[in-house]
């Protein structure tokens, strides 16, 4: 045998490789050490004000003192209710359009056009669609039905409305998504051993495609946790001492406290250490939701054989 | 042959996809309790004919149909008909067998809860004498709680098998059922339909012509939508009428 053919020689890459190389991982080390930069900004900046008191209390004296705990409430309460009503309704339109829609129906494809639409319509429109739509038309039908008047009001159910409104394309694209990766055997072996479409979707389909579920829920409430334009038309206040208690209150949220402290306070320099660790509360919180619904898919996956 | 050992009758039976002609004036029986065979080459039409009579190709959009295909002289099309009893009575196991992502035991159980929440000692024994009756019993008994898909490729087709039997059939339709097996795990599924045939009727499609040749008590030869040939095994395989099927058989094409 020739010895030639077995002996290795060490590739050599070419100048273009090194470049086709060396272009992606800098671009990554830019990003991550950007992303380093911030936190690291954060922390250092926000760390001295991140106190038991801060995270406890509500804030004071024209949110110059005290703290955050309404703003963190209110936001997580919101971002709940706001998945209670747009991972069902996305859920089951990915549904529709994966499982019973004809494709080329005109049906399907409006509705598919209206969700690409919908993706792509700026926040503070879906703001003024929650005052328009949510507040002023089915908050007053229901307040002239029932002659109260704290349905058309801005408030904590008509905000989350809001949100799962904008993040329903999130939720659809990614959960159709996973009903797409659910083999097409396994509908047919259930279908073949006497189950209706709807038995075949419930008990096959959608547990299958789980994790692809809750992938859309995690996106859905990543986008939602962090927009602030819509919800300070339809329910965030300035300040509010207490919690909302029902669901027609109004309520503190995250982002708009970062907002008010850095261009509503009377006094900016004594506000921006509050400014600083409140933002650096919400990147927790943000990092927190993401890191359960992980957890979350992670039990499931492993449940799932 | 007699009239009552007739499962299934087709008649002048016609598929069309779209405009296609899938099969052409297709006519046969199909007898109780005993092992039918269709083969030919890719795209002939016996997969077709063979979904045809458990309506699973009312998944395809462009699907039709016209001519008679009766069980037990019902009509397999005619509108009044419940295709999920329909396929309740016509079992069906599919060539890539993929088991749900469940337990073995709740693989075998899946069919008999869609409709009913039968007493757990009931489920118990139906999932035992499926699993007995698809000859893996002895192999998994004592790890019927385990994934699956965990099974090797062969026990994979067997709990295919297995589930199909649990919600007691009277027909099974195997469509290719060992062309991703090896050839032990073949012998075992075609010892298995020997036994099967006991107590189902049987249709079988197949690639392998040994196989119909081992397995089946008829045997049916389809070449680009057209039934060429329906015979006896023996028959069509030692002294076949027509010149196409004798091709076939000895290898001359497909």
């Amino acid at each position: 045998m020739n010895p030639e053919l077995i002996t290795r020689k060490p590739i050599k890459r070419s100048k273009k490789e090194y470049l086709a190389l060396g272009l992606p991982a800098f671009s990554a080390f830019v990003l991550v050490g950007l992303i380093i930069l911030l936190l690291a900004h954060f922390v250092w900046h926000g760390l001295p004000g991140l106190t038991w008191e801060f995270l406890t209390q509500s804030p004071r004296n024209n949110n110059t003192e005290g703290g955050i705990f309404p703003a963190i409430y209110g936001t997580v309460i919101l971002v709940f209710m706001m998945s209670l009503l747009g991972v069902p309704i996305g859920t089951a339109t990915a549904v529709y359009l994966s499982e019973y829609a004809k494709q080329s129906s005109l049906f399907a494809r409006s509705v598919r056009f209206g969700v690409n639409t919908l993706a792509g319509v700026p926040s503070i429109v879906f703001g003024l669609f929650g005052v328009g739509f949510f507040m002023q038309f089915i908050g007053k039908g229901i307040d002239t039905a029932s002659g109260s008047d704290i349905w058309s009001k801005p408030s904590l159910l008509w905000s989350a409305a809001t949100l799962s409104v904008l993040t329903l394309p999130v939720v659809i694209v990614s959960v159709e998504e996973a009903l797409r990766t659910v083999p097409q055997e396994l509908r047919a072996a259930s279908l073949a051993l006497g189950a209706t479409k709807w038995q075949t979707i419930w008990k096959v389909v959608l547990p299958n495609s789980l994790t692809g579920i809750l992938t859309g829920s995690i996106l859905a409430i990543g986008r939602g946790a962090g927009e602030v334009a819509p919800v300070i038309f339809v329910g965030a206040v300035y300040s509010l001492p207490e919690l909302p208690s029902s669901l027609t209150d109004q309520f503190m949220h995250m982002g708009y406290h970062i907002y008010v402290l850095a261009t509503q306070s009377p006094n900016a320099a004594e506000a921006l250490p509050l400014q600083y660790a409140s933002t650096l509360v919400l990147l927790l919180l943000a990092f927190s939701l993401n890191l359960t619904a992980g957890l979350i898919r992670m039990r499931i996956r492993k449940q799932q054989y | 042959m007699a009239k009552d050992s007739v499962k299934i009758k087709i008649r002048n039976f016609n598929v069309l996809y779209g405009e296609k002609q899938a099969l052409n004036d297709i006519t046969l029986d199909v007898q109780i309790n005993k092992v039918t065979a269709f083969i030919g080459p890719s795209g002939c039409g016996k997969s077709t004919l063979l979904r045809s009579i458990n309506r699973m190709n009312d998944l395809i959009y462009t699907f039709s149909a016209n001519g008679k295909l009766t069980i037990d002289e019902t009509n397999v099309y005619d509108p009044d008909i419940d295709v999920v009893e329909l396929r309740k009575k016509v079992g069906m196991v599919f060539q890539k067998s993929i088991p749900f992502p469940k337990s073995i035991y709740e693989n075998v159980a899946y069919g008999l809860r869609l409709n009913q929440t039968p007493p757990s000692t009931e489920v118990d024994e139906i999932v035992e004498y499926s699993l007995k009756k698809a000859a893996l019993w002895d192999e998994v008994k004592d790890r019927l709680h385990d994934s699956a898909t965990g099974l090797s490729g062969g026990q994979q087709q067997r709990l295919c098998i297995a589930r199909a039997v649990a919600v007691n059939p009277e027909i099974l339709l195997m469509d290719e059922p060992c062309s991703a097996l090896d050839p032990i795990s073949t012998a075992k599924i075609e010892e298995l339909i020997e036994e099967l045939k006991d107590s189902y009727t049987i249709v079988i499609v197949t690639h392998n012509m040994q196989q119909a040749a081992r397995v089946s008590d008829s045997t049916g030869f389809f070449y680009m939508g057209d039934l060429i040939e329906f015979d006896k095994t023996r028959t069509l395989f030692t002294s076949p009428s027509k010149k196409e099927t004798e091709d076939y058989i000895t290898g001359r094409f497909g």
